[in-house]
């Protein structure tokens, strides 16, 4: 996936202006921002939810993004294995049971969302990503209410099961990039 | 003694056991079965219609006939709620039906299908076209109020439709529908009964009460609809129970 000078307005108000981005061969970029700078904006304009002003968002044709919405969207009538099953398929690096280990949340899986924390739902919603098993795999602030010491494992295994695609970290702390490896970071 | 009132079933009783009272002293206000029979004789009356089989009879086709109408409206409302969410334009076309019959007496409406139904076919009807714009409303509004951020999720994760139907909208819908279970039941029976007193089935509850208050047996009177509310709240009761289970996570 590639970013061409790519720019957004709602109404009068540019929120991206002409933001280039490569994404293509493993590439992990970061970007930052605070509140209100168009990182949610950007995430919809690379999955095709809404179409930009001016710019390109190439696309490879079997492209298949996986992602971590900034709300972790997690199904409430499913516990956290069927949630992660829903999306399991031939490109899945490994069975939703084993994502959920990695996730450490092997004792929550047969757990509806609403009875799993804030930092569990997270952590099911990468899971679900990572089982998807898209290239390039899009996270919005998925380390959001996990402690320190988690957010360093569920990176690891963000890293491994991910298998090379290329990543985009939306965060506002550069020390999120770090764990993730990120090569590139774009300030909006 | 502050646990004991706790309890949600004691609670009822006491509730229960205090409109006894009420309707008792009532009744010996009145001082006549005629104008207001007791508890007692309400219960003396229901108990000697349980001996009858006009009475088994009566009840068993009149749940048949509310029922039915209750199944079909549910049906009928459910396919023509999924239709209009789906299609602004079936919505625009066919709102003005679905606003004609929940506006008009539905007395109107027994006597108008009298000229074209059997009388024992017509409650079963009425109870259809009562139960199908309830079920028509909330089935509708329960596929237009799923979730947008859950329907974005399963197109970027590439959900079929069939699971896209099965994982977001049926669960999302189901408490709409149960909705219009609960509320097109009461209606359902409310409308049945009626529509048995005006349309005079050979058997049916309807037509025993309106019999009841021809020839003044008030107890008896009092005796059916009793039995009508008995069947309606255990057939409500039922409904609740085996949709209930279906939405453990709400």
């Amino acid at each position: 996936m590639e970013l061409k000078a790519v720019s957004f307005s709602y109404g009068e108000e540019e929120v991206i202006k002409e933001l280039s981005l490569d994404l293509s061969n493993g590439r992990r970029v970061c970007v930052m921002g605070g509140s209100g700078r168009g990182k949610t904006t950007l995430m919809r304009l690379m999955l095709g939810l809404i179409e930009p002003s001016s710019g390109k968002v190439l696309r490879r044709p079997d492209e298949r993004p996986s992602v971590v919405f900034q709300e972790d969207r997690l199904l409430p009538w499913y516990s956290a294995l069927r949630n992660v099953s829903e999306v399991h398929g031939p490109r899945s690096p490994a069975s939703p049971a084993e994502l959920l280990e990695a996730m450490e949340l092997s004792d929550a899986r047969d757990k509806l969302p609403k009875e799993l924390s804030g930092g569990m739902q997270r952590r099911c919603a990468i899971a679900r990503a990572l089982c998807f098993g898209g290239d390039p795999l899009l996270l919005d602030e998925p380390f959001k209410g996990l402690d320190p010491d988690l957010r360093g494992r569920v990176a690891q295994a963000i890293i491994k099961y991910s298998r090379g695609a290329s990543i985009l970290l939306i965060t506002h702390d550069e020390k999120e990039a770090e764990l993730l490896g990120c090569g590139e970071i774009i300030r909006l | 003694m502050k646990a004991f009132f706790k309890n949600r079933i004691v609670r009822k009783l006491i509730a229960a056991a205090f409109w006894l009272l009420v309707w008792q002293a009532a009744a010996w206000a009145v001082g006549s079965d005629l104008l207001l029979p007791s508890p007692p004789a309400t219960a003396k009356a229901l108990i000697a219609l349980c001996g009858t089989s006009g009475f088994w009879k009566s009840c068993a086709l009149t749940l048949l006939r509310v029922f039915a109408g209750f199944l079909l409206g549910m049906l009928a409302g459910s396919l023509l709620g999924v239709l209009t969410a789906v299609s602004p334009f079936a919505g625009e076309l066919l709102s003005p039906l679905r606003s004609i019959v929940k506006a008009a007496p539905v007395t109107s409406f027994i006597i108008l299908v009298l000229l074209y139904l059997s009388s024992a076919l017509t409650p079963m009807f009425i109870a259809f076209l009562i139960v199908m714009p309830l079920a028509w409303t909330n089935v509708a509004g329960g596929i237009l109020s799923t979730d947008k951020q859950l329907l974005e999720m399963a197109n970027v994760f590439g959900f079929t439709r069939l699971q896209k139907l099965k994982s977001v909208y049926a669960p999302s819908v189901l408490p709409h529908f149960i909705s219009a279970c609960t509320a097109g039941l009461g209606f359902a029976w409310k409308s049945g009964v009626t529509a048995e007193v005006i349309a005079h089935p050979a058997f049916g509850m309807g037509k025993s009460i309106y019999e009841s208050k021809l020839y003044l047996e008030t107890p008896e009177l009092f005796a059916w609809t009793a039995a009508v509310i008995i069947l309606s709240f255990a057939l409500e009761k039922l409904v609740v129970l085996a949709l209930g289970r279906a939405v453990k996570w709400n």
